[in-house]
């Protein structure tokens, strides 16, 4: 019974990295905006950063609180070589910028890897946050190098355009990231599949096991940081050439808790979770920061709702519904799922009054008054009535929630008896 | 011909509590070779000093007579040592394909690779798969390895532990907790993957003591009281008192 491999490439991922290559390139037909097209290229950026550090943490089993270092120093690289092609001293080609960005994401991976990844754990994590610090503080101390509080700024249009690309128009800006975005997904993909991908995971699981099937943990770990480290100073190249400056809080520790909850918003059990992570995130950042004051609140409210609910992120909850997909039992979950969303709007509705009412009346009121209007609803914040109704409101929503989660439990457990009847079949 | 496994005037202590006090051992190639003693004798740690998980306080361990005293367990595993863990140390969140798979990986040469894809290689796979058919865990192959049943995950222990091929497997205490066929099975199993290796294991089961070891060494109070054939073990008056002795409060407990 000789092994065949599988072959490198068959139907399935095909269809799914085709898929995703096909989305790429035609999300901007759809969305011309340059509101959206500046997200979308946001986006881009941040999948290939959420996907570098979950080689860390999802894969590796090393919590980071320092992954903006390799982002922001490989962007710092990437805008001082840019500003050397612009000025005639240095020639390298835009498009490839990136790798000039990857290497030095690399060099820093080589230096401050071989230090913190000779402990795992909440050693790592420190030494990790400790080198953030260190980072973010030389970046203030170097002001040459880092551009003190303003940044480093420059500009992407230089030399002469190859076949009318100037990477001027942000609509080739959002190409540019968009085809490393892809090809970094693929590789860090393949990566998962190679045999260091593989004894990562190991790693994850059981460090002192590793070590008595061979393998040095230190070792894997040091690799594997070093290698995300590469991704990571890609992503930060592409946000100098997107964003045009690049200052020291793309180095600071925000920039890595950032970085962070994407991922674990998305997932960090699963390949594609930090994808939908960054998407998310990006969104919710550039989006309801539009709309909302409070955004970073609501954020912060969403963050912990996940933590509680669905600790592995937004790619479990779709896992989760693999064997009654593959059962066909879905649709009978979706009645419960509508009556659930609906009383889970209610409960928001009441949330978000309160909030914005509370927000009102602190912050706002001395330029503004306390006179509001909320879903189209016009109120004065100083009087009693608007707030007994929202607080009435949370209640129902609340009260409507748990019994929808009643009922979603009772759909659920249906399903489950019809998929547990189809295995033991 | 060196002895596959030698330990020279082997100490350690925890502090200034001796464990393992003054032991000298050298067990043949192909030989079955268990390890007894009383509860607190010091058979763990000694597995942990052999394979590098503690370092020795004094003393050498010579692995085909090549001296591995003080070696990375990593570093004494790529030699040609293995071993099991007495509480069950595998990969929870891989699947039981993927454990044998990790394990055979640094053995066949692959190490720290990132330009191979691991489907692509045959011999691991051929290898790897033949491992989870000889543990018996084929109908299990894709399962994680954190919700497989006790006596599976005892069995995927033993898998990972020879699978990376090593010449001295060391096993601490495979039958613990497991009904009688359980233990007939492991039995059976242990022979099997054990075929032209040298063994060495911690086991309480006296049963499976004297139906599997070409010898018996007593551990008591870190020192090696006795060593020999079952026959002489068991008609050793020292072993009688020393050990048996406790092993009879034991069972009463």
């Amino acid at each position: 019974m000789a092994y065949q491999p599988p072959p490198l490439i068959h139907r399935k991922r095909l269809l799914t990295w085709g898929l995703t290559a096909a989305v790429l390139i035609v999300m901007p037909l759809i969305f011309k905006q340059s509101f959206a097209l500046s997200m979308m290229s946001q986006m881009g950026i941040a999948i290939i950063f959420a996907l570098s550090y979950n080689m860390l943490l999802g894969q590796t089993g090393m919590l980071s609180f320092g992954h903006a270092v390799y982002f922001g120093l490989g962007a710092f690289f990437s805008v001082h070589a840019l500003n050397a092609v612009g000025a005639g001293n240095f020639h390298w080609p835009v498009t490839l910028l990136p790798l000039i960005g990857g290497v030095a994401g690399l060099f820093f991976g080589v230096i401050f890897g071989y230090v913190t990844t000779k402990h795992s754990g909440t050693p790592f994590a420190m030494i990790s946050l400790g080198i953030a610090e260190m980072v973010a503080a030389c970046s203030l101390m170097f002001p040459t190098f880092f551009g003190g509080e303003g940044g480093i700024s420059t500009d992407r249009v230089v030399g002469n355009a190859v076949m009318g690309i100037t990477f001027g128009p942000s609509i080739q800006v959002y190409y540019l990231i968009a085809g490393w975005c892809f090809v970094c997904m693929v590789a860090m993909y393949a990566l998962t599949q190679t045999p260091l991908g593989r004894m990562a995971n190991a790693v994850r699981d059981n460090a002192e096991r590793a070590r008595f099937v061979g393998y040095n943990p230190t070792h894997v770990r040091y690799m594997m940081l070093m290698l995300s480290s590469f991704f990571a100073g890609i992503a930060g190249a592409l946000a100098a050439i997107n964003y045009e400056l690049v200052t020291a809080e793309n180095v600071g520790v925000v920039a890595s808790g950032n970085v962070l909850l994407m991922s674990f918003i998305g997932g960090i059990g699963h390949f594609f979770g930090p994808i939908i992570g960054a998407m998310l995130v990006t969104f919710i950042q550039s989006a309801l920061s539009n709309y909302t004051l409070a955004w970073l609140l609501y954020f912060g409210l969403f963050f912990l709702v996940m933590i509680l609910f669905a600790p592995g992120g937004i790619a479990s909850l779709i896992t989760l519904h693999k064997p009654a997909w593959e059962v066909a039992q879905v649709r009978k979950l979706v009645p419960s799922y509508i009556v659930a969303g609906l009383a889970g709007a209610v409960l928001l509705v009441g949330v978000i009054s309160l909030i914005e009412m509370i927000y009102q009346v602190e912050t706002k009121a001395e330029q503004s008054g306390t006179e509001m209007s909320l879903f189209g609803i016009g109120f004065d914040a100083a009087t009693v009535m608007p707030w007994v109704v929202s607080v009435c409101i949370l209640f129902v929503g609340a009260l409507l929630l748990w019994m929808a989660s009643r009922y979603v439990r009772s759909s659920w457990t249906q399903v489950a008896a019809v998929i547990n009847a189809r295995r033991s079949a | 011909m060196p002895a596959a496994l030698e330990l020279k005037a082997v100490h350690k202590s925890f502090g200034k509590t001796a464990i393992i006090n003054g032991v000298d051992l050298a067990i043949e190639k192909g030989e079955r070779h268990a390890v007894i003693g009383p509860n607190g004798a010091g058979k763990s740690t000694l597995f942990n000093l052999i394979s590098g998980r503690f370092p020795l306080s004094t003393g050498n361990i010579l692995l085909d007579g090549q001296d591995i005293t003080g070696l990375a367990p990593n570093e004494i595993n790529r030699r040609g040592l293995a071993r099991s863990f007495q509480i069950t140390n595998i990969f929870a969140k891989l699947s039981v394909y993927e454990n044998i798979r990790c394990a055979v990986m640094w053995s066949m040469g692959y190490r720290y690779s990132f330009w191979k894809r691991v489907a692509g290689l045959r011999d691991v796979a051929d290898r790897a798969q033949s491992i989870v058919d000889m543990i018996n865990l084929g109908r299990r192959r894709d399962t994680l390895a954190g919700v497989l049943s006790y006596a599976e995950l005892r069995a995927l222990e033993i898998g990972v532990t020879i699978a990376g091929g090593a010449n001295v497997i060391l096993l601490d205490e495979p039958t613990a907790g497991m009904s009688n066929t359980e233990t007939a099975d492991a039995v059976a199993l242990i022979r099997n993957v054990t075929q032209g290796k040298t063994l060495v294991m911690v086991e309480h089961d006296m049963s499976v003591v004297f139906g599997l070891a070409d010898r018996i060494s007593v551990l008591v109070y870190g020192q090696v009281i006795a060593t020999g054939t079952p026959e002489e073990i068991r008609s050793n008056k020292a072993v009688q008192e020393a050990y048996l002795g406790t092993e009879a409060t034991e069972e009463s407990e």
